[in-house]
This record gives structure tokens, sequence and C-alpha cells, in this order.
């Protein structure tokens, strides 16, 4: 009886382990994932009564083929975010991966190699913008809002601006776009791979155990030891990486390379990620909410289509949920402290 | 209630609650007219609060304030401004980018009728202020002046704006003694013309000195109140901490403690302009002090041996063997750490958790091979350095800002310890701690030291210095101008070789 009392207190367990299960609830009652998972499920309620299209299985698939590709761009996306930084030419580059391995391809490159090659340019490109912010010491906001200039010019010089057929892509290759395996999208399998992947990451690995100290006080983490440019560096990187693969899985859902695609799309891509949690000054965000932001979003923008509604007062509806997430989670927070 | 000419300020049974929290408890207080009035207590005593509700920046749930004689509402700071109160606080709130007159007359500037700015005037004006407080050119920008200048620039602003009632907020914490001697003169000038100064302080010595009266706040209750003249330090000390607190200072190195042993030797460390020459050896079983005057070279020297600022020449040797880092986390792989003064801004991660900001240097000690973290070995960590450093919270997986200045701290400190350092340098450790964790630091660092780690400590205040370590090297101009031990360590000696120069000492011989 003594001896577990003395392990009790050594633990440093709270005694009273019959309220834990209550304070779980409790907790898992104020993290805004639950908020959003909530909205979601009002939203579905609603619109499954308001429109009998809604909940078939047609337009669930298509909703979810909508933000799984963009979602691994809002990984990439909240993992900077959560360094600190912040990429405005993501929409770009996605392009450019889709133009850069569309011209390979129809040069007589097989499409797995000139895929490759435009993963790895998308990679370079987050590399210079990575050394523009960590060596020559720009702000990524101003960095990026180059490369995206940059990089749509490239888009639309490669393809002198017309979307390019690649009709004779192999169906094997579409079939990372376009197949399913059973009844599940392929695209679904790989956006579950990496939203799975990355949320372990970010909890778990001490890799980006980094990118949090750096996201949310640099001074500290370099004081604590921490190469805090190569994290910047490594979560800049990364970004870009991230949509070169979205910019390949993309051309191979449309069989067509598209130099216009993804203008705006930073803006969806960071709303996403703001909304489920990342802080625009870093140090905070989740996976699971930038993920549920991305889900949220389509959801709207779908049942917005479905009910009819203009595309002009989708955009005002989209910027209006962006407002008012960040303005409740400004009062919560200031509530708590 | 007799109604008292004497008294400016008038509070009484004043209370205020956050949430379930009670800040302030019935409180009174009183300020006559003309006097330096202290206020002491822990972090947490209340004080803030209670200056807040004086600015108007806080509403009272409950309670009586009387401005000279009359009842009053001090609805917002606009209004206590109007009333005549003036707030200088601790955190300086100045904007860097524009000269330091216009900081001093944004009020004036805000309330201002004039379409056009006059700068002419503006200078003029804030010159004439200036010229009280010390040598700081008008038309700088702020972001150009040190964390003193500043100070004193936050000091002016209140001056111009023709206060009764002046609150100064732990002013000397980022000031240097001479500094700090220069604002004491100015207080007493603005008392004798009248203004009744309220001023907070954990120093006893500025407190004995340069107040008139004391009161004593305790858990957001009112303790007493008394003439310096009539009570000593110990007294104040007890009522803060409401206990009986024997020594301030724990013991010093033993005779028996001096080994001799040398653990760290800095031969000729030098940078392009801040510093030259460092030489000295740290040995085994004392604690090595560094003093000297704000932006004398202090922190820079002791980044300098951590490697924090790769631009340096020189030899370091640790337990004899010759160190090559490059940068401060191979520093941290050789044993070698260091503890920022500016808590908040360069220590902790305040919107992560205590056991996360613990581990952040010892990633791989709560990690797998292959990096992937462990919660339990990193609570345990917490918990273990916790316990050792007799931190105060509910659990470690809450987030460090929800503690008080000292325990946040004892977590900065934690976060060095799990490494199992070998040398420690600590840059003001006890800034912005209250008078209990203060002694509890000073005991951890000798334990410390008695089990064998190094530890140099800078520290702004004398009798800290003094009072903890075992030797003390003063540095002037980036040099390190004298050594003291013994009885020798004195607050005159100290100031003596941080203040006058070479070419001064010549001129006296």
């Amino acid at each position: 009886m003594t001896q577990d009392f003395k392990a009790t207190v050594l633990d440093g367990k709270p005694a009273h382990a019959s309220n834990r299960p209550l304070e779980r609830v409790k907790k898992l009652f104020r993290m805004r994932e639950t908020g959003l998972v909530l909205i979601i499920l009002a939203l579905f309620i609603a619109m499954s009564f308001a429109s009998p299209y809604f909940l078939t299985w047609v337009n669930m698939r298509a909703m979810a083929m909508a933000f799984a590709v963009e979602g691994i761009v809002v990984v990439g996306m909240t993992i900077l975010l959560i360094s600190g930084g912040i990429d405005l030419s993501v929409g770009s580059v996605t392009a450019l991966a889709m133009v850069i391995a569309g011209l390979l391809f129809l040069s007589g490159v097989d499409p797995w190699t000139a895929s490759a090659l435009a993963i790895l340019a998308c990679t370079a490109i987050g590399a210079i913008m990575g050394f523009f912010v960590t060596v020559v010491g720009l702000h990524h906001f101003i960095v990026s809002l180059a490369i995206m200039v940059i990089a749509r010019g490239a888009c639309l010089l490669g393809t002198g601006g017309r979307p390019i057929g690649l009709y004779t892509l192999p169906p094997e290759f579409k079939f990372i776009g376009q197949g399913s395996i059973g009844v599940i999208p392929v695209v679904i399998i790989i956006f579950l791979v990496v939203v799975i992947a990355s949320d372990f990451m970010l909890r778990r690995t001490t890799l980006f155990r980094k990118v949090f100290y750096t996201g949310s006080n640099e001074k500290a983490a370099a004081y604590s030891g921490i190469r805090t440019k190569h994290v910047v560096f490594f979560t800049t990187t990364l970004c870009s990486a991230l949509c070169g693969v979205a910019g390949i899985i993309y051309m191979a859902r449309f069989g067509s390379a598209q130099p216009t695609f993804g203008i705006g799309m930073e803006l969806n891509v960071i709303a996403a990620a703001v909304i489920g949690g990342a802080s625009l000054s870093g140090g905070t965000g989740t996976i699971l909410g930038a993920i549920l932001g991305v889900i949220l979003l389509s959801v709207v923008s779908s049942s917005l289509a479905l009910l009819d509604v203009s595309v002009y007062w989708q955009d005002i509806i989209r910027g209006s949920i962006l407002l008012s997430a960040v303005t409740i989670d400004h009062y919560l927070n200031k509530r708590r402290r | 209630m007799v109604m008292n000419n004497d008294l400016i300020l008038e509070i009484s049974n004043l209370s205020k609650a956050f949430g379930p929290i009670q800040a302030l408890r019935d409180v009174r207080f009183d300020l006559r007219k003309g006097e330096i009035h202290a206020i002491a207590g822990e972090n947490g005593a209340g004080k803030s609060t209670l200056m807040n509700i004086i600015d108007g920046i806080l509403r009272p749930d409950r309670g009586e304030i009387r401005f000279d004689g009359k009842l009053v509402d001090i609805a917002s700071p606009a209004m206590a401004q109007r009333l005549g109160i003036g707030f200088v606080h601790q955190e300086i709130a100045l904007c860097p980018d524009i000269s330091v007159a216009e900081n001093i007359f944004m009020a004036t500037t805000n309330v201002s009728r004039a379409p056009l700015m006059n700068y002419a005037m503006l200078t003029r004006k804030a010159a004439e202020v200036l010229a009280r407080l010390g040598d700081i050119d008008p038309t700088a920008l702020v972001q150009s002046l040190s964390i003193s200048q500043q100070q004193l620039v936050e000091i002016a602003k209140a001056l111009t704006l023709d206060c009764r009632v002046l609150i100064l907020d732990e002013p000397t914490a980022a000031l240097t003694e001479k500094e700090a001697q220069i604002l004491f003169d100015i207080m007493r000038n603005l008392v004798s013309q009248g203004i009744s100064i309220i001023y907070i302080s954990h120093r006893m010595v500025e407190i004995f000195d340069h107040c008139d009266r004391v009161s004593v706040f305790r858990d957001g209750q009112y303790i007493m109140t008394k003439d310096v003249a009539d009570t000593t330090p110990t007294a104040i000390v007890n009522a803060m901490v409401g206990r009986v607190i024997d020594k301030l200072y724990p013991e010093k190195q033993g005779e028996d403690e001096k080994s001799g042993r040398v653990i760290l030797s800095v031969r000729n460390l030098a940078d392009q302009s801040r510093f030259s020459d460092i030489s000295f050896d740290l040995r085994e079983g004392e604690i090595l002090g560094i003093g000297g005057l704000i932006g004398a070279g202090r922190s820079e020297i002791v980044k300098g041996v951590c490697k924090l600022d790769r631009q340096v020449t020189g030899d370091i040797v640790l337990n004899g063997r010759s160190l090559d880092t490059a940068d401060y986390q191979q520093s941290i792989q050789e044993g070698i750490v260091y503890l920022s003064e500016d808590r908040k801004g360069e220590g902790l991660f305040l919107d992560m958790t205590i056991a996360e900001n613990i581990s952040a240097l010892s990633l791989r000690q709560v990690s797998s091979s292959i990096g992937i973290l462990n919660d339990g070995l990193e609570t345990g960590l917490a918990r273990r350095l916790g316990a050792m450093l007799n931190l105060k919270c509910g659990h470690v997986g809450e987030p460090v800002s929800n503690l008080s200045g000292g325990n946040q701290q004892k977590v900065a400190l934690a976060k060095l310890l799990s490494v199992n350092p070998k040398v420690i340098f600590l840059d003001e450790p006890t800034r912005g701690v209250d008078v209990g964790a203060k002694s509890e630091i000073h005991r951890i660092l000798r334990d410390l030291v008695r089990k064998g780690v190094g530890v140099v400590m800078i520290s702004s205040e004398l009798p800290e210095l003094i009072g903890v370590c075992d030797r003390v090297l003063v540095v002037r101009e980036g040099r390190i101008s004298g050594e003291l031990t013994g009885m020798d360590m004195t607050e005159e000696n100290i100031m003596y070789l941080a203040s006058v120069s070479d070419t001064h000492l010549e001129a006296a011989q």
C-alpha cells in the first residue's frame, strides 16, 4: 500500500485518476479540431437536406478528389508556417511541375523520369527561396512573391500560354490521377499516406520538433544550439517539393499540363492552414487541423456550387469564412490567457 | 474618514478578480504628496494589478480611489493621464523606427490640433528633458539606443506629461549603477517639486537608500506600510515572503573546497570590435562572477566563449583539452552552455509546454536512435529536473507561459542542465525573479558547483554578485579591468574597476 502511494507520488501522476477520462473529454472539446469537425458535420447535415445530390457517392468522391491534391500542398504550407515562414509561390510552382514534366514527356522522356525531374526542379526552386531567406536574409513573403511571378512566367514561356495536351500518357501513369484501388481513388490514398506520415513526423520526430522550436522563438532555438537556418531552409524546400508532387498528380489526373493552373491557390492553402490552427507568427499548427480546414473550404465550395451560387459569391464567402475563423480563434485565445 | 490634505492618492477596500483568481483582496494604499513610496512584493503579489488599476488599464471590482481628496473612477489610461498619473512600465514600449524626440512627445502629438509636425520645436523640447537624464541625442532613432538609454527615454516621456503621481515599475532593472544613480537624483528633484512617486523594485538597497516609505503586498493582500527609517531589509523580505528567510545568500565556497583545479581556461579571446585580450581561468568549486557596466561587453565575451558569436579568436581549454568548437551546437556537445539574460526573448518557447522547453537541448536523450520522440522519456526528464530545481507547476505538459518569472527561469535552467553541462554561463540569472525563487536559484548554483560543474555568472546587481560569487572579474570597455576576491569584493571596488578608465588612474597617480 505504502509502496503504491510512493510510486504515484514519484510518478507525478494526479491521484484522482478517476477524473481523467472526464478531463480528456473536456480537453477534446477545447480543441480546435473538434470545432471544425462539428462545423463540417453541421454543413453535411444541412446540405443533405438542401440538395439531393450532396450525399451521393459521386459528389463525395468529387469533393475528396478536389481537396486531396491541394491537401498535399497544405501539408507543406502548414509545416512552413510552423517554422515561421510563408510561401506565396505554391500555385505557380505546382503549375510549373506540370509544365516541366509535360514538356519533357513531349520531347520523348518517359513520364516517370520526367515527373521525377519536375519534382527535383521544384525542390531546387524551394532551395533557391531557402537560400534567399536564410543566407541573404530576405523575408519569405517577398522572396516567394518574386518566385510566384517568375515561376508563372516560366510556365507561360514554356507553353506559349496554352495548355498542352498529353494524350499519349501511358495508362499506368494516368492511374495515379484517375485510377482507383477498389473503390478508393489512388489520389486519396496518396493524400492519406502524406497526411499520416507528416502528422506522425510532426508530432513524434526530433527533426520536426526543431521546426516547432524555430517557429516558436527563433532566438531561443538558436540559443538552444538548434541550427535554425538549416531548419527554415528545409521547410521552405519541403513545401516546394510537395508542390511538385501535387503538380504531377494533377497532370496525371487532367492528362494535360496547364500553365495557368493554381492561380489564387496560395490563398486557399494558407487559409486552410490558418483555419486549422497554424499561426502566421509561427510555432503552432497541426496537420489534422489544416486538413480539416481544407475539407471545410472544399465542402463549402461544393455546397455553393450545388446550390447554384455564383462563382463570384464563392470567393466572397470563402474570404469571410477565413476572417470569421481567425477572429473567433483570436478571441478564444485571448480568453484562455 | 478623516480628510487628509497630505494625501494625493488614497485607496481603500480595493478588490479585483480575474476569473477564479483573486488578484487583489480588500487592499489599501495611500500616497503622500512629495514622497517616494516603494511597493514591495513577490511576483504575483498583486503589485502590477494595483498599478494597472491606478493607471486606468484595469477596472477594480470593488473599492474606492480618492485622488487629491476627491473620489474618482479612473476609467482609462487617458483619464489617468488627465488626472496627472504617469506610468513607466517595466517593459519598454517605444517605436523603434522613429526618433527619440517623436517618441517622447507621442502623447502630446496625439492630442495636438496642429496639422503639421514642428520638428524643430519637438527636438528642442526633447533635448531639454533629456538634458536632465543623460547624454541622448533627441534625433537618434530609438532602435540605435541601448536598452538602458531606451529606459531613460521612457522616463523622459512620462516626465513631459506634467504628472503629479509617477509610477516607476522596476526602472533600474536594465540600468547600470551609474545610470540608476542619475535616476535617483532625478527622482529626488521631482519629489522636491511636489511630485509623488510610486516605486516598484525587488532591490532592497534601492528601497532603503532612496525611498521614504514602503508598502508590502503578498498574495493579493495588503500586509503593511512602514517608514523605511523604522524597518529593516530583513523585515521587509520576511513580510514579502511570509516566512523567515534566515540568509539572503547561500554559503560560499569553504576552504576545503578550493581544489584549484582549472576546469575552463580562456586565453586571448577577442572579436573584431567589442572585446579583446580576454584571459581567465575557471576553477573547480568556485562561482565566478562577471561584473561591469551594461554595454561593457560582458555578455559578448560569454557568448564568444560559447561560440554563439562565431567571429571570435582565442584559445579555450576545457579540462586540459584544447577546444575547437565552430558553433554553439558544438559547444553544447562539449558541455558548455549559456543562459540568456532575456528569458522571454531568447530563453524560452513561451507557447510550448514545460517538457518541450526542457528537452530543447537534449532531443537525443528523449528519442530513439532514428529520431522518434518518446513521450515517456520526455516527461520523465522534465519531472526529474523539475523536482531537482523545485519547480512549482501543475504538470509538465502545461505551457511555460502559465508559470511565474521565477519558475520560468527554473525551466530555462533545467533546459541547460538536461545535457549535464561541464561549464554553465548565466547572464543575469535572477532578473525579474522574486526574492524566494532568487535565493533558490542561488542555492542551486552553489549545489552545481559542489557537484563539480563550473559556474560563471554575470550580474548587474552588485549585492548579488558579492553575495553569491567567490571571485569576481570586472569588465570595462571590452577588457578585464580587474579581479576581486574575498574581502576585496565590495560595491565600491567593483564600481571603481567598472567605471574608472586607465587614463583616469594615470591622472590620479
